[in-house]
């Protein structure tokens, strides 16, 4: 039964990854293309915290929780980017 | 001048916290398990990275007390010192030394390894926190050469719109 659980999450996010990177190759200006790769970036936190339970290794849930913190820098770094320049 | 948005320097004020704490954990428990100083380095240069987008660089400096580069030859300092630990014992330059203590509750264990982690923290968030802040700096600090996007900002942070 946890076993069906994982696999219909993993499906879940998969097809949300898979329109998050429609709207990044899509998106007709650069903020939405920004936009759409944070998306990408959170939900692939939550693959992390599904591989963490489905391998058994808690470890991996440091590795979402630090990069749940450092992607917010990486688009804020990107949108002042574009908002000022280098 | 005009500083960034509200949002983002409350945020702020929630975060940079966070972070640090984040890192020094990360720092602490490096020689065990997934960490270390150079991740942890890099988190606490994200915090300070964060502090120059959201204030000032200026504020960034005030916050980090010593001047980046004095941070660099700190934490070369103190590598050097944890590698110096093993000679004074009779072993070979860098050999780990550990001290070890049962406190009651806790299992108390640190050792040069600790320290020379210490010392790689100190450099990477020197060498990051003078890369990022140097940029920073070197950039423009107002968004004047477009003139479209001021009078926007006006109209959301004073309410009524400005001429411009």
């Amino acid at each position: 039964m946890a076993d069906q659980i994982v696999y219909i999450a993993l499906l879940i996010i998969a097809l949300s990854i898979g329109i998050s990177m429609f709207r990044f190759v899509k998106g007709p200006s650069i903020p939405d293309r920004v936009v759409a790769f944070d998306t990408a970036g959170i939900i692939s936190i939550s693959v992390i915290v599904v591989l963490a339970h489905s391998f058994g290794r808690l470890i991996y849930v440091d590795v979402a929780l630090v990069y749940g913190l450092l992607s917010f820098i990486g688009v804020l770094v990107a949108a002042r980017y574009l908002d000022r320049g280098l | 001048m005009k500083l960034p948005s509200i949002i983002l320097r409350v945020m702020q004020h929630w975060l940079v916290p966070l972070l640090v704490v984040v890192s020094l954990f990360l720092l602490l428990r490096g020689h065990d398990e997934p960490g270390g100083g150079f991740a942890g380095g890099l988190m606490a240069a994200a915090a300070v990275i964060l502090v120059a987008l959201a204030e000032t660089p200026t504020e960034a400096r005030r916050l980090l007390r010593l001047h980046p580069t004095t941070l660099i030859a700190l934490g070369l300092l103190v590598a050097l010192v944890a590698g110096l630990i093993g000679p004074l014992t009779g072993k070979a330059f860098l050999t780990a030394v550990w001290l070890k203590a049962d406190v009651g509750l806790f299992y108390f264990k640190a050792g040069t390894p600790l320290l020379f982690d210490i010392g790689v923290y100190l450099v990477v968030v020197g060498a990051v926190s003078t890369f990022a802040l140097e940029i920073e700096e070197a950039a423009p600090l107002a968004p004047d050469r477009t003139g479209a996007t001021p009078a926007k900002t006006d109209s959301v942070e004073g309410g009524a719109p400005s001429k411009s």
